[in-house]
């Protein structure tokens, strides 16, 4: 029975954790189906494949080659489309990160079959056909989707299950032969300018401390980041936030800017605009703080505090130093 | 050089309103906008154009008679021609049939350098169509650029926005890109833009005219279905505290954390 694929992601080193949380969505699926669980991982000098097992695949597909040692959307697609052909997989599932938004369409689009992008939840129909449910128009609608053709193929935004831990695996690694046609690119790698900061990127982060407006100025953002410090998170900002040059643009949450769904969402001085409510509303926890008792976000939040978010995160802040001693 | 920017005309997201009572998105049928991210390829083609000399810009959208308005707002602000594909048998199509449809296209006008779109749409959202473009042509797909580097008759080097930092990468011509927020700060149309706009002719494209395989268009030509549609209730009733002081409220926050087991 053609199986359930993963799509890892090996870069800079190491395999992100996104590849673990893939592996528990197939997994479910795989044993829904009583089918084998793969993962794929394209790159060069890969380590860690172990990781992969212990957290569901039944067998890895690797291709380790240095001419594949950065991500080149024509080579990882080609690779890509040659396995596909060979092994006759019937579900691929990437993550909606920028690798599974590049290469999914493109491999898609070869492949002459559907894609759905950003799946928040993915189940196996009665008549054994993949169900595949993401949100749309800023998380207002929620579509079930199903596709006609073959493979199946989604992407999977981050976060939207826990990896699990799995022993039951076979452990078998396989290293298909891939013929030097496949190798061949079009893209010339310069270089990778990794950011200063050190930052999870905000879509994969557990805790997002947001500010907007409401924190009246650069320097006050300096407590929101020790507050995600303290908390393990990261910072996130609305884009009235980014406008002011407050905080760059890889931190704004909402319609034009990421899409969010952390286990804890503060919003300190964020109004709740619906473009902005569009990119957290599937959070499972959200305090928000505003001066303005009227302010939407009040809405969506499990927990609120009106008055003035730059006092409060200071006596919070505070209040954290003192629980430590 | 021959630049083509694909935009999409999606509903208005600054005029919807939450239902209070239902918690779900109320949307007026009648206001439509140009995607406001396409609105940075559109303005990376303009700024393009006015480096180079001998550019020439145009826009293709895919969507009802009305998506001409669209086309219209790239127009005011300095592309110069735009083709809007409309026909019935367009209809219900998927990021599949939109992606092959938009090629056909394409390749019907032909010739172009440079194909420019948005990170993705505000309705759908899947960011699917530009890349499956570029795929459906067979040229190179850069995608999430935040900076055209190098441009020339030949090739392009761009940056881009991925986790972690930004990667610095170069194709040669003809290629795909898909421009994030980060890239520029779109213009106000001018007067002269907005008359230039008004008495622009906007070219119709049909099934036949773009000699589609109309087994690949539309809903029938689509590989994927919706089977089922809801609306998730945004709206929570949380507790919602008057603040006192700040040390209070500090308190208050401290133990609602507590209890989450978040500290
Ligand atoms: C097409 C489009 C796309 C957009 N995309 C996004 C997006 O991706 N992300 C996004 O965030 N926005 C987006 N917006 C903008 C959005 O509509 C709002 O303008 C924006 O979110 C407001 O940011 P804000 O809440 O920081 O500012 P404001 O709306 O100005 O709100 C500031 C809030 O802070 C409160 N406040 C003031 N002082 C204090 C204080 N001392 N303590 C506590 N509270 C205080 C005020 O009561 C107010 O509620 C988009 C808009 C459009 C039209
Ligand atoms: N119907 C369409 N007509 C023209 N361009 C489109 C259409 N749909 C999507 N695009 C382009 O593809 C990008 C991604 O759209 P989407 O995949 O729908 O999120 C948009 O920002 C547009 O540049």
């Amino acid at each position: 029975m053609p199986g359930v694929w993963t799509l890892a992601e090996f870069r800079e080193g190491v395999i992100n954790s996104v590849s673990y949380e893939l592996l528990a969505w197939g997994r479910s699926l795989a044993d829904t189906l009583n089918v084998e669980l793969s993962s794929v991982v394209l790159g060069y000098e890969i380590k860690d494949v172990e990781t992969l097992f212990d957290h569901g695949a039944d067998t890895v597909y690797k291709v380790d080659d240095k001419r594949i040692e950065h991500f080149l959307p024509d080579s990882y697609s080609n690779i890509l489309f040659s396995l596909v052909k060979k092994y006759d997989p019937q579900i691929i599932i990437a993550s909606a990160t920028t690798y599974g938004r590049t290469i999914m369409p493109i491999l898609s689009t070869k492949l002459n079959t559907g894609l759905t992008a950003d799946c928040t939840k993915l189940e196996i129909g009665e008549d054994g056909t993949l169900l595949q449910t993401r949100p749309a128009i800023g998380g207002n609608v929620m579509a079930t989707i199903r596709t006609q053709t073959r493979p199946q193929m989604a992407t999977v935004r981050p976060r939207s299950k826990k990896p699990i831990s799995y022993d039951k695996s076979q452990r078998k690694v396989i290293v298909p032969e891939i013929e030097d046609e496949l190798f061949k690119s079009a893209y010339r790698w310069i270089k990778f300018e990794r950011d200063e900061s050190t930052d999870l990127p905000i879509q994969e982060a557990d805790v997002v401390i947001a500010g907007g407006r409401g924190m009246k100025d650069e320097k006050n953002f300096e407590m929101l980041y020790e507050l995600a410090k303290k908390l393990n998170g990261v910072v996130g900002a609305s884009r009235t936030a980014v406008d002011m040059g407050w905080i760059p643009y890889s931190h704004q949450v909402g319609l034009s800017g990421k899409t969010v769904s952390p286990h804890l969402y503060m919003a300190f001085g964020i109004s709740g605009a619906i473009q902005h409510i569009a990119g957290m509303s599937s959070s499972d926890i959200v305090i928000a703080v505003n001066t303005d008792p009227d302010a939407p976000i009040f809405n969506v939040a499990d927990f609120g505090i009106i008055g003035d978010a730059t006092e409060i995160i200071r006596e919070l802040l505070k209040a954290l130093g003192d629980e430590n001693e | 050089m021959k630049i083509c920017v694909l935009i999409k005309q999606v509903p208005a997201t600054d005029k919807v309103k939450i239902d209070e009572k239902t918690g779900t998105m109320v949307r007026s049928e009648m206001e439509a906008e140009l995607n406001p991210l396409d609105m940075y390829a559109v303005e990376e083609a303009v700024r393009i154009k006015e480096r180079l000399k001998d550019a020439h810009i145009t826009v293709i959208t895919m969507g009802p008679p009305s998506a001409s308005d669209a086309i219209k707002d790239a127009i005011s602000i300095g592309c110069d021609d735009g083709y809007l594909l409309t026909d019935r048998r367009f209809a219900g199509a998927d990021t599949w049939a939109t992606a092959y449809t938009l090629s056909a296209a394409i390749k019907k006008i032909g010739g172009f350098d440079l194909v420019l779109c948005g990170e993705r749409a505000t309705d759908g959202e899947t960011g699917q169509v530009g890349p499956s473009v570029g795929s459906q042509m067979g040229i190179p797909v850069l995608t999430y650029v935040s900076e055209i580097v190098e441009l020339t008759d030949k090739y392009v080097r761009v940056k881009r926005a991925i986790e972690g930092g930004h990667e610095i990468v170069e194709v040669d011509l003809p290629a795909l890109i898909s421009v994030v927020k980060e890239i520029n700060d779109p213009r106000i149309p001018n007067l002269s833009g907005k008359l230039k706009a008004k008495s622009a002719q906007v070219k119709n494209f049909d099934a036949i005219s773009i000699e589609a395989d109309q087994s690949k268009i539309g809903l029938g030509g689509s590989p994927t279905r919706v089977v089922k549609v809801f609306y998730p209730k945004l709206t929570r009733s949380g507790q919602i505290l008057r603040s006192k002081d700040p040390q209070s409220a500090a308190k208050a926050l401290l133990n609602f954390l507590k209890s989450k087991e978040i500290i």
